[in-house]
C-alpha cells in the first residue's frame, strides 16, 4: 500500500491524459487539484524560454509554442514537454490558430474526450491563467457572464465602479486573456446571447454606469460544448456564427481507448478500495470492442455495419461499466472480472431507449456477438440479462 | 524568347497531373518555342492526337488503347486540364507544332503486361512510376503534399520570371541524384520495364534531334525519366534491350473520363487523391485560397446550409493563420480543409465530405468528340453477337431462351448484361408458354439505332461487355439509397451472370439492410433475395453470398418484428400483415432449420402478446397451424382468448381476418373453431355488429364458392359440438363433429374395401372404433385426404 500512497500524494507526475478531469498531482499538498498552470510551470517556462517566434499581443508563448506544450515534444535545450493532448495534431493546430485570429474557440465533444482538459491547458499556455471560468448550469444567470453588484456597496455608495462585480469574461476583457465558459449548451438561452455583444463588438457596455469595458487584444474565449445533449439550449445561430468549432474525437485506435479505459479504471478501484482484480483486461477489451462497434456503427473488422444506439457510449462510460463489474466481481463474484459482471452494465450503457435500442442491442448480439470466436461466455450473459 | 542555339533539347520533367508542373511547362514552352514536343505515352497515339484540339473535347480524357480481339485487354493514360501533357499537347497543336508520343509502343506494352487482366484497374504508367519521386523529395523536406512543395520551392522562388526552363535544370538534377541513391544513373536494375522504355525513348529522342535539331525538341515526361534521356548509351545497346519484345495488335482511341476515376486510379503517377483541388489551382488566375472559400461557400449554401461572407473571411484568415503556424508561405490543401471544417461545418464531417466529394474530387465529367474511333465495348459486343448468333434487327421479334441450354443461357446474360448497361435491345416479355419454370425466358428484341449511341455512352465503364456491366452494377450498388433498389440489383446481377459484381452488391445490401430500421423494408427485401438465393440454384451461380445475406437479413426480421407490432393503426397493421406473410414464405424458403425455429418462436410470441393488433396475431396463429406447429387445442384456445367477450369486437374481427384469409377450408374441417367463431359472432352486441360486419365480409367474400356455402350449410345445421352435452365424449378427435353415426359409417366399408382390394376382416379391424371415427361421413364436404390414408395405414 506504501507504493499507493506516495503516487497519490508524491511526486508531480506529468502523465499524458485523455480524459477529462484527470486529475494531476501536484507537490504542493495544500491543493487537490492545483491548476494546469501550477502543475507544469517548469515546462511552461522552458518553452518560454526558447520560444523565438513571433507572439501575438499578451500572449504568453508563441503559438508554435502553445501547440507544442499540448502536444508534447523535446525542445532544443533537452527539456521534454509531456504531451496534455493525445490525439489528432490538426485539432490543437485549429484550436490554438483560432485563438489567434479574434473568433471564439468552441470545443465541442461527447462526455469524456478532454473538453475541459484542453480548453484549461490552451488557457494556461496562452494567458498563463486558466482561472477565469464560468461554469455553464441550468441556473447560470446573466451576472455570472456579464457583471454583478455588491449590494453593500450598492446600497452605500449607488452605482459605481465599486460596487460592479466583474465577472470572469470581464476581467478578461480587461486584462486581455483567455476566459473559459464551461457547459455552454446549459446556459439558459437568454444568457448564452449576451456573449454576442462581447464576442461581436468586443464591448460589454454597462448601463447603470453610462460605461463600458473594451475588450484589449489578447482577448479571447473558449467554449466547452456535450454535442450529444444538443436538446439542452441549442446556441443561437448569431451566436454559433462567432465561434470556431473543432469537435475533439473519441480515441483513434482501441489499443488507445483500452488503455485509457484500463488506466482509469485501476485509479477509481483504488480510490474506492476494491480488491484487485486480476487479468481484467481481456474484459476491458471486449467492453470497449462492444462500445467501439456500435458508437462507429461497423465491427472492428469493418465488414458489418451496425446500427447505433441512442446513448452516447463514450469512453467514460466504459469505465464506469467496467468499474461496476469490478465491485460486483469483487463483493460478489469469485473475485475475476467475467463477461456476467460486465453485461448488466453493457445493457444499462447501451439500451437508453427502451424500444429502439434493445432492438438494436439484440441485432448486435445475434449478429455480431454469436458468431464471434472466444465470445460464447459472453454471448450467454448478456442474453441472460436482455431477456 | 525563342530557341536558344546550343541549350540542347528542352526536357521537361513533371509530376503527373500536377498544376504547378503544367504552369511551368507551359511558361517553358511559350519561352522556347520548340518545332517539336515528344510526350510521354504510346507512339500509336499519334494518329488520334488531332482529336485532342477538337472543339468538342473536354478533359478529363484518356487516351485508351486495347489489343484488336482482346478488348479486355486494355491501358487508359488519363489526362486531365491541369496535366501538364495534356497543356502541352494543347499548346502544341494550337500553333501546328507536331506532337510525338514517345514511350513503348501499346503493342509491346500490352502484351508484356501478361498475366494482368483486369483492364483500365491498372495502367501501365502505375507500374513504371511506382514511386512519385516528387513526393520522395517534397517528404524529405518535410511536407505532405507535393504540389504544395513544388510551388513553394520551385515556383515561389522567383526563378519562373527568371528562366522559365530553370526549374526544370534544378529538377533533372535532383532526379539525377534520387536515381542515384536507387541504383544508378539507369535507375533501378531491377526494373526491366523502365529501362526498355527509356531505351525506346531515347531512340524516339534521337530520331527527332536529327530532324528538326538539337535545341527545336521538348519533351514531357515524369520526372524520373529525365535523367536517363541524357544517360549516355549507344543507339545499339538501346535496340537490343527492345529487340523481341512481345507484340500485339492494337487500336487506340479517347474516352471520357471523370474526376472521380482520376481520384480512384490513383496509381497513374502520382496519386491524384484532389482533382478537383488540382484544377482550381491551375484554373484560378491569382487568390487561389479566397477563390476556393467562395466556392465552398457557394456549394454549402446550395445545400441550404447558411454560411455568409463572414464565414468566408473567416475560414480565409484560419487557413493563412494555420498555414503560418504550420510553418508555410501559403495555405494548402490541408489548411483550407481544417479552416472550412472549423469555421463553416461546425466542426461537422457531414457537410465536409459533400464539399470533398464534389469540389476536392469533383464531378468533372470528360467529353470526346463523335468523330474519334469507336469503343471497344462496341467490338466485344458484335464480337459477341456473332458467336451466340443473335444479330441485331431492326424488326421486333420475340425470342425464347430454354436456360438449360448453354447458347440460351448466354444470350440471356447478354440481354440481361445489355438491360443494365442501359441498352435495351430485348424487353423481358411474358412468354407464350406463361410463366412456368424457372428455365424459360421470353424477350422481346429490337434494334434501335439510337442503341448504338447508348453502347458508345456505356463505354464509359469498361472495354467489354461482361466487364461494363460488372463496373455499372458496382456503382449502382454504391450509390443504391434504399434497400429493395439492392434486392433487385442483386437479382439482376444473378441473372445477367455477374459474379464479380456480387460481392460490393452484398456488401451494400449487407449495409443497407443493417443500417435500416424500419422491419417492413427488411421483409419486402428478403422475398426477391431469397427468390435470387433459388434462381442462383437454378442457374448454377454460386449463391453462398447471396444466403448470407438473405439469412442474415431474416435474423434482422425476427429480431425487430415483435417491438415493429406493437402499436399500429388498422392501416399499419393489415401493411404488416403483409409483411408477416412474405417474411414467412421467404424463410420457410430458405431451408434453414435454425432459422425456421427462430421464426416460429417469434410467430408464437407475436399470436400471443396482446399488445399486437389482432390482424397479426390472427396471421401468426394461422401460419403456426399450417405448418402444424400448434398443438391439436391450441389454435381453439387462441381463437377463444381472441374472440372472448372482453375483447373489442372490432380486434377480434380483425383477428378472424388475419386467421382466416385465404382459404376458410379450415372451417369447414374444424368445427370447434366454427363454433367459437359462431358463438362469438351470435354473442356480438347489436350496435358492434354493424362496425364489424364490413370487415367479415372482406374476410368471407374473398372465399371460393363451394367454401362459403359449406360453411353456411355447417352454420345452418346448427352447433353440433362446442359447449354442449356430450362433446367431451369426442373431444379428443379435433375438427371433426361430435357423436358417430355408427349405421352411415359402416355403409361406407364396403366400398372403401374394394376401393382398396381386399377382403372383409370380419372379426379383425382392430382399429375400428377409432377408424370409424375418422370416417364418420361429412357429406357436404371432401373427404380428408389424410382419413383415407389413414384407413391404409391400418390394415
Amino acid at each position: 500500500m506504501s507504493v499507493v500512497t506516495c503516487k497519490v500524494m508524491g511526486e508531480p507526475e506529468p502523465a499524458a491524459c485523455e480524459g477529462e478531469n484527470v486529475t494531476a498531482t501536484t507537490s504542493a499538498p495544500a491543493a487537490l487539484r492545483p491548476h494546469a498552470e501550477d502543475a507544469f510551470a517548469e515546462e511552461l517556462k522552458a518553452l518560454e524560454a526558447v520560444d523565438d517566434r513571433p507572439r501575438p499581443e499578451r500572449w504568453r508563448l508563441s503559438p508554435w509554442a502553445v501547440a507544442t506544450y499540448l502536444l508534447g515534444g523535446t525542445l532544443p535545450d533537452g527539456t521534454v514537454v509531456s504531451p496534455k493532448y493525445v490525439g489528432p495534431r490538426r485539432i490543437v493546430e485549429v484550436a490554438v490558430t483560432t485563438l489567434a485570429t479574434d473568433r471564439a474557440l468552441l470545443l465541442l465533444g461527447v462526455p469524456g474526450t478532454a473538453k475541459t482538459w484542453v480548453s484549461e491547458h490552451l488557457a494556461a499556455a496562452v494567458s498563463g491563467d486558466s482561472t477565469l471560468l464560468v461554469q455553464g448550469t441550468a441556473g447560470t444567470a446573466e451576472e455570472a457572464v456579464r457583471y454583478g453588484w455588491n449590494y453593500a456597496q450598492l446600497l452605500a455608495k449607488g452605482p459605481s465602479r465599486e460596487a460592479l462585480v466583474p465577472s470572469p469574461v470581464m476581467r478578461a476583457m480587461a486584462d486581455g486573456m483567455i476566459a473559459r465558459v464551461e457547459e455552454l449548451t446549459r446556459i439558459p438561452a437568454d444568457v448564452q446571447d449576451t456573449l454576442i455583444t462581447i464576442l461581436s463588438e468586443k464591448t460589454l457596455p454597462i448601463p447603470e454606469l453610462g460605461e463600458e469595458v473594451q475588450a484589449v487584444r489578447g482577448f479571447n474565449l473558449i467554449a466547452t460544448a456535450n454535442d450529444r445533449d444538443k436538446g439542452v439550449n441549442e446556441l443561437s445561430s448569431a451566436l454559433r456564427r462567432r465561434f470556431n468549432t473543432v469537435v475533439l474525437p473519441l480515441p483513434e485506435t482501441p489499443e488507445a481507448e483500452v488503455d485509457i479505459v484500463a488506466r482509469r479504471v485501476e485509479q477509481i478501484g483504488r480510490s474506492l478500495d476494491l480488491p484487485a482484480v486480476p487479468d481484467g483486461i481481456d474484459e476491458i477489451r471486449r467492453v470497449v470492442t462492444v462500445f467501439r462497434e456500435l458508437r462507429d456503427g461497423v465491427t472492428t473488422d469493418g465488414r458489418t455495419k451496425l446500427k447505433s444506439p441512442s446513448g452516447t457510449l463514450s469512453t467514460a462510460e466504459a469505465i464506469s461499466v467496467v468499474t461496476g463489474g469490478l465491485a460486483l466481481a469483487a463483493h460478489f463474484g469469485d473475485g475475476v472480472l467475467r463477461a456476467s459482471d460486465v453485461a448488466a452494465g453493457i445493457l444499462g450503457a447501451v439500451v437508453r431507449d427502451p424500444a429502439a435500442d434493445r432492438v438494436i442491442w439484440q441485432e448486435y448480439l445475434e449478429a455480431v456477438v454469436r458468431e464471434r470466436e472466444g465470445w460464447k461466455d459472453f454471448y450467454r450473459a448478456c442474453r441472460e440479462v436482455s431477456a | 524568347m525563342t530557341t536558344v542555339p546550343g541549350a540542347g533539347p528542352l526536357l521537361m520533367g513533371v509530376r503527373h497531373h500536377g498544376p504547378g508542373s503544367a504552369r511551368a511547362v507551359l511558361a517553358a514552352l511559350t519561352a522556347r518555342e520548340p518545332k517539336v514536343l515528344l510526350v510521354e505515352g504510346p507512339p500509336e497515339a499519334d494518329a488520334v492526337v488531332e482529336a485532342a484540339a477538337h472543339e468538342e473535347m473536354r478533359p478529363p480524357v484518356a487516351l485508351l488503347a486495347h489489343v484488336v480481339d482482346e478488348p479486355g485487354r486494355a491501358a487508359f493514360w488519363p489526362l486531365a486540364e491541369f496535366s501538364p501533357e495534356w497543356v502541352a499537347i494543347r499548346w502544341a497543336l494550337a500553333r501546328g507544332v507536331p506532337v510525338r508520343f514517345f514511350d513503348l509502343p501499346a503493342a509491346h506494352s500490352l502484351m508484356s503486361e501478361g498475366s494482368e487482366e483486369s483492364a483500365g484497374e491498372e495502367e501501365p504508367e502505375a507500374e513504371g512510376v511506382r514511386l512519385d519521386p516528387l513526393r520522395v523529395l517534397a517528404e524529405a523536406a518535410g511536407h505532405d503534399d507535393p504540389e504544395r512543395w513544388w510551388e513553394d520551392v520551385v515556383e515561389h522562388r522567383g526563378g519562373l520570371s527568371a528562366d522559365p526552363c530553370a526549374p526544370f535544370a534544378v529538377l533533372a538534377d535532383a532526379m539525377a541524384a534520387l536515381r542515384e541513391t536507387r541504383g544508378g544513373p539507369l535507375g533501378d536494375p531491377g526494373h526491366r520495364r523502365d529501362a526498355v522504355r527509356e531505351a525506346h525513348m531515347r531512340l524516339r529522342l534521337r530520331e527527332a534531334r536529327k530532324e528538326f535539331g538539337d535545341d527545336a525538341v521538348a519533351v514531357v515526361c515524369g520526372a524520373w525519366h529525365v535523367p536517363a534521356l541524357t544517360a549516355r548509351t549507344t543507339v545499339t545497346a538501346d535496340r537490343r534491350l527492345l529487340k523481341g519484345l512481345p507484340k500485339a495488335k492494337t487500336e487506340i482511341t479517347w474516352v471520357p473520363w471523370t474526376h472521380e476515376r482520376l481520384a480512384r486510379h490513383s496509381g497513374y503517377g502520382a496519386g491524384i487523391t484532389s482533382p478537383g483541388w488540382y484544377g482550381h489551382l491551375f484554373s484560378s488566375p491569382d487568390r487561389p485560397v479566397e477563390r476556393w472559400m467562395t466556392k465552398v461557400a457557394r456549394l454549402l449554401r446550395e445545400e441550404d446550409i447558411a454560411v455568409s461572407s463572414a464565414h468566408v473571411i473567416e475560414a480565409v484568415r484560419l487557413a493563412d493563420t494555420l498555414a503560418a503556424l504550420r510553418g508555410r508561405p501559403l495555405p494548402g490543401l490541408g489548411e483550407t480543409v481544417d479552416a472550412v471544417r472549423a469555421v463553416m461545418c461546425e466542426g461537422s464531417d457531414v457537410p465536409l465530405a459533400l464539399v470533398h466529394d464534389r469540389l476536392i474530387v469533383g464531378d468533372a465529367l470528360g467529353e470526346v468528340p463523335r468523330e474519334v474511333p469507336a469503343v471497344p465495348l462496341q467490338r466485344d459486343l458484335a464480337r459477341t453477337q456473332r458467336s451466340l448468333r443473335l444479330k441485331p434487327e431492326a424488326r421486333e421479334r420475340e425470342l425464347d431462351l430454354d436456360l438449360r441450354g448453354e447458347n440460351d443461357t448466354a444470350r440471356s446474360r447478354l440481354l440481361h448484361r445489355l438491360r443494365l448497361l442501359g441498352v435495351d435491345w430485348g424487353e423481358p416479355a411474358r412468354g407464350r408458354t406463361g410463366t412456368t419454370g424457372t428455365f424459360r425466358e421470353t424477350w422481346r428484341l429490337c434494334w434501335r439505332p439510337e442503341l448504338s449511341v447508348r453502347v458508345a455512352e456505356a463505354g464509359v465503364w469498361g472495354t467489354t461487355v461482361v466487364g461494363a456491366a460488372t463496373a455499372k452494377a458496382e456503382a449502382l450498388a454504391r450509390d443504391a439509397e434504399a434497400l429493395a433498389e439492392v434486392t433487385e440489383l442483386a437479382e439482376r446481377c444473378l441473372l445477367a451472370g455477374l459474379g464479380d459484381a456480387l460481392p460490393v452488391v452484398m456488401r451494400a445490401l449487407a449495409d443497407r439492410a443493417a443500417l435500416d430500421a424500419d422491419v417492413g423494408h427488411l421483409a419486402q427485401a428478403l422475398p426477391a433475395l431469397v427468390r435470387s438465393v433459388r434462381y442462383g440454384d437454378v442457374r448454377g451461380t454460386d449463391a453462398a453470398a447471396l444466403r448470407e445475406v438473405a439469412e442474415g437479413l431474416a435474423e434482422r426480421v425476427c429480431v425487430g418484428l415483435p417491438p415493429a407490432c406493437a402499436g399500429l393503426d388498422a392501416d399499419g397493421a393489415a401493411e404488416m400483415r403483409g409483411h408477416v406473410d412474405a417474411a414467412h414464405r421467404a424463410i420457410v424458403l430458405l431451408e434453414r432449420d435454425e432459422l425456421l425455429a427462430r421464426w416460429r418462436a417469434v410467430l408464437r410470441t407475436l399470436a400471443e402478446r396482446d399488445r399486437v393488433p389482432g390482424v397479426v396475431r390472427g396471421r401468426c396463429a394461422r401460419l403456426l397451424l399450417d405448418d402444424g406447429r400448434l398443438e391439436d387445442d391450441e389454435a381453439a384456445r387462441l381463437m377463444g382468448l381472441a374472440l372472448s367477450p372482453g375483447t373489442e369486437p372490432g380486434d377480434a374481427a380483425a383477428w378472424i381476418e388475419g386467421f382466416l384469409a385465404g382459404g376458410g377450408m379450415l372451417l369447414a374441417h374444424d368445427e370447434r373453431l366454427l363454433g367459437l367463431v359462431d358463438t362469438w359472432l351470435t354473442g356480438i352486441p347489436g350496435e358492434s355488429f354493424t362496425d364489424v360486419l364490413p370487415l367479415l365480409r372482406r374476410t368471407f367474400a374473398a372465399y371460393e364458392p363451394g367454401v362459403r356455402r359449406t360453411v353456411g350449410e355447417l352454420v345452418r345445421r346448427g352447433p353440433t359440438g362446442s359447449g354442449g352435452p356430450g362433446a367431451a365424449e369426442w373431444e379428443a378427435v379435433p375438427g371433426f363433429g361430435t357423436g358417430l353415426d355408427g349405421e352411415r359409417a359402416d355403409a361406407v366399408l364396403p366400398t372403401l374395401r374394394l376401393l382398396l382390394g381386399t377382403r372383409p376382416a370380419g372379426s379383425a379391424a382392430p382399429a375400428a372404433p377409432e377408424d370409424r371415427k375418422n370416417q364418420k361421413d361429412r357429406k357436404d364436404t371432401t373427404e380428408p385426404a389424410g382419413t383415407a390414408r389413414k384407413a391404409v395405414t391400418a390394415r
